[in-house]
């Protein structure tokens, strides 16, 4: 019997290697597994905030498959669709489970990149030789947006409805072209069937496909230059005899057995969420969007979903329509110049000057603030606060040549620390 | 390294604390709490008698299926069809009702809203208060105007059960319009305050169910996968320390 079993496992074992070679001898399956996985060396102190970028990758899964399976059952026509998502919550099976997973992750998404791209922040992962990867995550992040807001539109509920209409109607401030613009976009005078029936085109096809094709660029770009670390040092400067960074670990197994316990904490949080309060209060699903779009009635309080908040402060902060589109397209843009505003030759946060993390400390509060007064109504003290906060933002960026030119900073280790 | 990062934090917290401090609470009316609770399921069957009974001539609840309710409910076929069951509908249908739109808004003036999602769309205690908040209004169409909704479209469907009454205004401020105090009884209705106020719950409750029906089974079946991935954070972490145990 024993022998049997081995015989078994080892024609197995050579029926795969066998197979293996066949592939090799015509893709480089072998030579991809090694340059990506095995032989792809990171820092062995990887702190938790490293975990984010391998966790947006979970979140674009998770927002894939739900997705495909909701697309199973939605109906994109003004007439059907909201009828249609309430269908899936009450009659389809474990459709209530797909459809909270795809609406918890649109914010799960979003936290999880704005915690990646602070990480980038912290530990300085725009700056040479970088500078690509991080452009290409912004490319992502711009898509991630329309993906959001395309997506957001297709449950047609009230919030939904008026959600798309405030923001197609920013385009019409551009001049000259801007009420064309905005027309174009919609595809009529108003948002109608006909808008809903393109952004779903973009929120199911177009944007899924650019939004794959830059995330495997971006992972491209990153493992050409490597991943950088806490210590904002580079550990291919330091090879052993055998040509093996010293302070690095291959990604397999090393360092996806650790993303394996931080995809566990994950989803545990997700799950928390999709079973014990998918409404997040009101912030992940809108209360007004419990009703069906209605051209005639505005709901009591349009605000976006939270994601969008911090830069629809920033538009309202401004008394003039063209000048708020302008600055808040600017909020978005900013941080792509990051790796040429910051002229401070160090990287992490560890070993940069208290100005630094004063200024990192302000901008991150400042995008709190604002991402709360976005929610709330302009109102009394509110837009005074988003002026205030929208100051402290872009002064984060436009005065940093002058306040890292001449940075105290630490003196930065050769080798990883803890 | 811990006081740098600190630095930071106390900058980010100390920019946000001074935001928060001066943003001041909201205001709004007073609602009192309705304290649905969706397990309650003898109040859930009440809620859906009164609900048959009272709103479903002009409300419809399009998205709830008879039968998924029964069995939500623990209602038998035969319970179901005796019970809530009063058109030609068959037990697979959605609670529609006869009423077209266009004679809706001739008599009301608006559509009544369909009631499927209505609890998730203005929270039980807004529903709660506003079935209490009835009063009578000469000036009103109907006869009647609420506290919570003012200039309601909705006539009082539920004034035999809590009678009628009329609001005693109160000027507290020099020139500015009077408000509500308090109420006087116009005509008794055929249940005590405290039991009007278990049948607006009842309703309410409905309400919330037939908002999100999966509810309890989402909650039941969240325990078991947090459980799955305690149990799958546990083995990944041994995984991971074993893997490390050569990395100095």
């Amino acid at each position: 019997m024993a022998t049997r079993d081995r015989d078994v496992f080892d024609s197995l074992g050579n029926g795969l290697s066998a197979l293996g070679g066949w592939i090799d001898q015509r893709f480089p399956m072998t030579k991809l597994i090694k340059e990506h996985a095995t032989e792809y060396y990171a820092a062995k102190n990887f702190n938790v905030w490293y975990g984010f970028g391998v966790l947006a990758l979970v979140v674009l899964v998770i927002q894939l498959v739900t997705g495909i399976w909701l697309t199973m059952n939605y109906k994109p026509s003004a007439e059907d669709a909201f009828a249609s998502v309430e269908y899936i919550m009450r009659d389809v099976d474990w459709g209530w489970l797909i459809r909270y997973m795809h609406s918890t992750g649109a914010s799960a998404f979003f936290i999880v990149v704005y915690l990646h791209m602070f990480r980038g922040l912290m530990y300085g992962s725009y700056k040479k030789p970088r500078e690509l990867v991080w452009l290409i995550g912004m490319g992502i992040y711009l898509l991630l947006m329309a993906e959001a807001f395309f997506g957001y539109l297709l449950p047609w509920g009230n919030m939904s409805y008026w959600g798309a209409q405030v923001i197609v109607s920013l385009f019409g401030a551009i001049p000259v072209i801007g009420e064309g613009l905005a027309e174009w976009i919609r595809g009529d005078y108003y948002i109608s069937d006909i808008t809903l029936n393109r952004f779903f085109a973009f929120h199911v096809v177009a944007v899924p496909l650019m939004l794959i094709l830059l995330v495997v660029v971006h992972i491209m770009a990153l493992h050409e230059v490597g991943s950088l670390n806490p210590d904002g040092i580079e550990i291919k400067e330091h090879k052993g005899p055998d040509g093996k960074p010293l302070d690095g670990v291959p990604f397999y197994p090393y360092h996806t057995s650790k993303d394996l316990v931080i995809i566990a904490v994950f989803l545990i949080a997700f799950a928390a969420v999709v079973f014990f309060a998918p409404e997040m209060g009101g912030y992940f699903l809108e209360h007004a969007n419990f009703e069906p779009a209605d051209p005639l009635q505005t709901p009591e309080h349009i605000a976006p979903v939270w994601y969008f908040t911090p830069f629809y402060a920033i538009l309202r902060a401004v008394p003039d329509k063209l000048l708020g589109v302008t600055l808040m397209g600017l909020a978005v843009l900013l941080p792509a110049f990051l790796p040429w505003l910051d002229r401070c030759r160090v990287k992490s946060i560890r070993y940069r000057s208290w100005t630094y993390k004063v200024a990192l400390g302000v901008f991150a509060g400042s995008f709190i603030a604002l991402g709360y007064l976005g929610l709330q109504p302009a109102t009394g003290i509110y837009p005074m606060l988003s002026r205030v906060f929208t100051v402290l933002y872009f002064a984060f960026f436009l005065l940093m040549p002058f306040y890292t030119r001449y940075e105290k900073t630490k003196p930065v280790p050769t080798r990883v620390t803890k | 390294m811990r006081r740098k990062l600190a630095a930071t934090a106390a900058a980010a917290l100390v920019t946000a604390l001074t935001a928060l401090v001066a943003f001041g609470a909201g205001e709004g009316l007073e609602l009192a709490p309705a304290n649905a609770n969706v397990k309650n399921t003898p109040s859930l069957q009440r809620g859906a008698k009164y609900f048959v009974n009272y709103c479903l001539g002009c409300h419809s609840a399009q998205y709830v299926r008879y039968n998924k309710l029964a069995e939500g409910l623990l209602l038998t076929e035969d319970q179901l069809i005796d019970n809530l069951i009063f058109s030609d509908q068959q037990p697979f249908d959605t609670m529609t009702n006869a009423m077209r739109s266009e004679d809706a808004e001739r008599w009301f003036g608006i559509d009544p809203p369909d009631l499927s999602l209505i609890a998730r769309a203005r929270g039980v205690d807004y529903l709660y208060n506003f079935l209490r908040g009835f009063y009578v209004d000469e000036t009103s169409a109907t006869g009647a105007n609420n506290v919570v909704l003012p200039n309601t479209a909705m006539p009082h469907v539920l004034w035999e059960l809590q009678g009628l009454r009329r609001p005693v205004y109160e000027q507290t401020e020099e020139g500015a319009a009077p408000v509500i105090a308090g109420f006087e009884v116009v005509r008794p209705g055929l249940l005590s305050e405290a039991e009007y106020d278990q049948v607006a719950r009842d309703i309410v409750n409905f309400l919330a169910y037939i908002g999100e029906p999966m509810k309890l089974e989402r909650q039941s079946l969240g325990i078991r996968v947090i459980g799955f991935l305690l149990v799958f954070l546990l083995l990944a972490w041994m995984l991971k320390r074993e893997i490390w145990r050569d990395v100095a």
